[in-house]
């Protein structure tokens, strides 16, 4: 008998939990509320079943996610039983960083993946599970499942070590961690048929409704609280949309669909001809972007 | 897990199997081209994605004013500043009834570790071949790093056919070419392509350039080809122990995937190394026990028994063919700058198990070119070579070559850390059979000479430094035995007798070190029997 498309993707990323479960001290899952930590989740309960995942949850608090997102969160941990950290970056907070007046490139730096780093040395992590899939960008396509970072947290992609047959080399020096992507050869088709297979529940901002947008640069951008200062010209419009990504809302557009369902999303994702990350501002601050984040320490 | 979600609804029919392959070929050869031809004929390619590739082929790209689809792979901004793919790319693309997962690997020799990484998972090999240059030493190179990695289907997609007039003479003669040269690698199934990776020539469409070719396009063969080599199960159940749940004092699961075989509750299994037996009490999974699994899925084990196993351990029905061994033969491609070395030690990584293993014996290099052994010192980064390694645990390995769950293994750098190796284990000395090892000369040498070592000391240590100066070798033994005997007896012709009885038991010394090496870890120590 040989496995589905499906049950084979699963099965590989059990493994990968498992391995970090059996090798490394302190893993932590970074949680991120979106479609893809869902799954990612959903794999760390079976993986370890009937066990509890022996790590927390993670969440790094930007202060400007959808508010449905932290709701969602923190009764999905509530439910689960799961530990959830929910680390914010202070000093950014205190320095007035936000998306708006701050630009995208330094509120993603500091909010994010200082944010990030501040959270993984204080606790003392020194694995960090994420839902990153390699189809979603060029420079995640060569990253490893498990991708070491150094001390100061950065990713060397000139020196990474190779992963014949799934054999993970999981040893590193003090101080030194790991990023490890369990959905590394998943789709965003395979996240969506898993969520439909398995019924795992995504944050409602997926699924269309009708929502206060405004359109910005070319974006539609939901208004989900009055920090959006209005630019002159522009007005609330309440329309059909969803999201294909979750981020923070001043930085993720939003898509006009009428997909209420599962299948609809799925229905309309196969029809369409735009990647998702389309919707992220911030990966179209100049080629190789994401490369350069992630040297530095990003996700 | 459910909740606010409106009730699941069937999705709609997709791809029901999963198609891992890789290409590789040389420089120019058109690698990333075919793949993006694929992803771009599947439709598998977004918009924005285009309009990137559009402005990436004007900035960088190397086909004039057409769209240079190798821009869709080639990610790091070194590789895409050099025009060359530096690191193993992975693309995913679906058709009607399969998915696959792409390794796009790089061709130049400099990069062999990356390739290889790429074969190791894949089910399918794409070699490509430039019409105008034919076989090239790369071609071969290729060929053997994929039949070392255990990948058994091959297609040769003889690329730039519009640069030969799509000249069918051309194309026989590359296939005759090449279906001799590896005629020795083992590959089940090879297929050969006409192709145009640039036009589309029977990628996903048929050409008309080329009427006398009567095969599948490239599509086609990818969609119908039969990996029956992914289906494991036809084999006997083997389990490497990853982790061991235990959640509370009632529960102890043993979680792992399954790497051969099918498992069924109350099937008895063997826990080795060692040879202690139970019964599968439980197949534990989230969605409820199963009756049976198999090879592929991870699930969690409990036994009817009490016994102390742990990650490392394999779980394996009794007519497996898996052996503990200490000492192992295999082919080694070394991948850090630090050279390979006769009796350096490194962190082996075979399944789930670690050991330490010293390399033995370098016992020679492998010209990968021409298929022919070398003598060689040392392999330095990209090289392959036939290495002895003694390990100071038992491993479990297989019996049948090309075992990439538990025939396989990594070599880890103590100092670094650093993935330095990946090796293939050889049947021959994995095998073990008394009988056969006295044949074997290289394996046996190496055992005698781990055994000697071990008996010696280490290389450096003051015992060695004592034994080095008196005797290194079994012949200066047998002669230093012969002195002794001589010296106390006072008698020469006692002396020279004492030489030679040891010199005719050594042999005898072999078989039994050879016979004990096949026995579990417990039963023996280093040096024993010496």
């Amino acid at each position: 008998m040989a496995l589905s498309h499906l049950e084979s993707l699963e099965a590989e990323s059990i493994q990968i939990f498992r391995e970090v479960a059996a090798t490394c001290e302190k893993p932590v899952l970074l949680y991120s509320i979106g479609k893809d930590s869902a799954v990612l989740l959903h794999l760390a309960m079976k993986a370890f079943y009937p066990a509890k995942p022996p790590f927390p949850l993670l969440h790094v608090d930007t202060t400007w996610k959808f508010r449905e997102m932290i709701e969602f969160r923190d009764k999905l941990a509530r439910d689960l039983g799961l530990d959830l950290i929910v680390h914010i970056n202070e000093e950014g907070v205190k320095a007035g960083i936000n998306p708006i007046d701050s630009g995208s490139r330094l509120h993603t730096d500091v909010m994010k993946t200082q944010g990030l780093k501040q959270a993984l040395d204080k606790y003392g992590f020194d694995a960090a599970f994420g839902g990153a899939r390699r189809d979603e960008e060029k420079s995640r396509a060569k990253e490893r499942v498990f991708s070491l970072r150094s001390a100061e947290h950065r990713w060397d992609p000139k020196n990474q070590r190779p992963e014949p047959w799934r054999q993970y080399n999981t040893r590193k020096r003090p101080g030194e961690s790991f990023r490890v992507f369990p959905l590394s050869n998943w789709t965003e088709a395979d996240v969506w048929d898993y969520i439909v297979r398995e019924n795992i529940p995504v944050v409602p901002l997926y699924f269309a409704a009708s929502r206060p947008v405004v359109e910005r640069d070319g974006a539609l951008i939901m208004r989900d609280d009055d920090r959006l200062p209005l630019r002159p010209g522009e007005t609330v419009q309440h329309r059909m949309v969803r999201f294909r990504t979750l981020g923070c809302y001043p930085l993720t557009g939003a898509v006009e669909s009428e997909a209420t369902t599962l299948a609809q999303i799925i229905a309309e994702m196969r029809a369409s001809r735009a990647s998702e990350r389309q919707g992220r501002v911030i990966d179209h601050d100049g080629s190789g972007s994401m490369e350069a984040k992630k040297q530095e320490g990003y996700f | 897990m459910s909740g606010d979600l409106p009730a699941a609804v069937a999705p709609t029919p997709r791809a029901e199997t999963l198609l891992r392959f890789f290409t590789c070929g040389s420089v120019d050869d058109g690698k990333s081209t075919l793949i993006g031809r694929l992803l771009y004929d599947t439709n598998s390619v977004f918009e924005d994605q285009l309009e990137a590739l559009e402005r990436d082929s004007k900035k960088f790209g190397t086909q004039g004013d057409s769209l240079d689809f190798a821009l869709l792979l080639d990610g790091l901004s070194a590789e895409r500043e050099q025009g060359i793919t530096i690191d193993v790319a992975y693309r995913y693309f679906s058709s009607k009834t399969r998915a696959f997962i792409v390794a796009d690997t790089p061709g130049h020799e400099q990069y062999t570790r990356n390739m290889a990484t790429g074969a190791s998972t894949a089910e399918l090999a794409i070699i490509l071949i430039d019409a105008r240059k034919g076989i090239l030493p790369q071609t071969r190179r290729h060929s053997y790093i994929v039949s070392m990695l255990g990948v058994r289907h091959i297609v040769l997609a003889v690329n730039k056919m519009d640069l030969v007039d799509f000249s069918r003479a051309t194309y026989d003669k590359i296939v005759a070419d090449y279906r001799e040269t590896v005629a020795g690698l083992g590959f089940s199934s090879i297929v050969c392509i006409p192709m145009s990776a640039r036009d589309g020539d029977n990628i996903t469409a048929r050409s008309t350039r080329a009427p006398w070719y009567a095969g599948p396009t490239l599509l086609e063969h990818l969609d119908t080809v039969d990996p029956s080599f992914a289906d494991r199960s036809d084999a006997a159940f083997a389990m490497p122990v990853q982790w061991v749940n235990r959640p509370n004092l009632d529960f102890r699961g043993y979680a792992g995937t399954i790497a051969s075989g099918v498992l069924r509750t109350g099937d008895e299994i063997v826990v080795l190394p060692g040879a202690r037996r139970s019964t599968v009490a439980r197949i534990v999974t989230a969605d409820g026990d199963l009756a049976e699994a198999w090879a592929g899925q991870a699930v969690t084990i409990t036994l009817a028994d009490e016994i102390d196993i742990s990650r490392g351990d394999v779980l394996s029905a009794p007519t497996h063919r898996l052996t503990p061994r200490r000492s192992l033969l295999a082919r080694v491609l070394w991948m850090i700058d630090e050279p390979l070395t006769q009796g350096r030690d490194y962190i082996i990584q075979q399944a789930t198990a670690n050991a330490n293993a010293r390399v033995a014996n370098l016992h020679h290099a492998i010209d990968i070119e021409n298929f022919n052994e070398k003598p060689a010192d040392a392999l330095s980064m990209n090289q392959i070579g036939l290495v002895s390694l003694a390990c100071d645990k038992a491993l479990v390995v297989a019996r049948e070559r090309g075992d990439r769950e538990l025939g396989v293994f990594i070599l880890i750098d103590r100092l670094t850390n650093q993935t330095a190796g990946l090796g293939v284990i050889d049947l021959d000395a994995a095998t073990g059979e008394a009988t056969n090892d006295i044949a074997a000369a290289p394996p046996i040498a190496a055992t005698f000479a781990d055994k000697l070592r071990a008996h010696v000391g280490e290389s450096g240590t003051p015992r060695r430094a004592a034994f080095a100066r008196e005797s290194a070798s079994a012949m200066g033994l047998a002669a230093l035995l012969g002195v002794v005997a001589g010296g106390v007896s006072g008698n020469v012709a006692a002396g020279i007798a004492v030489t030679i009885v040891d010199l005719i038991a050594r042999p005898t010394l072999r078989l039994l070190i050879a016979r004990a090496d096949a026995l579990p870890d417990d039963i023996i120590d280093p040096g024993a029997g010496i």
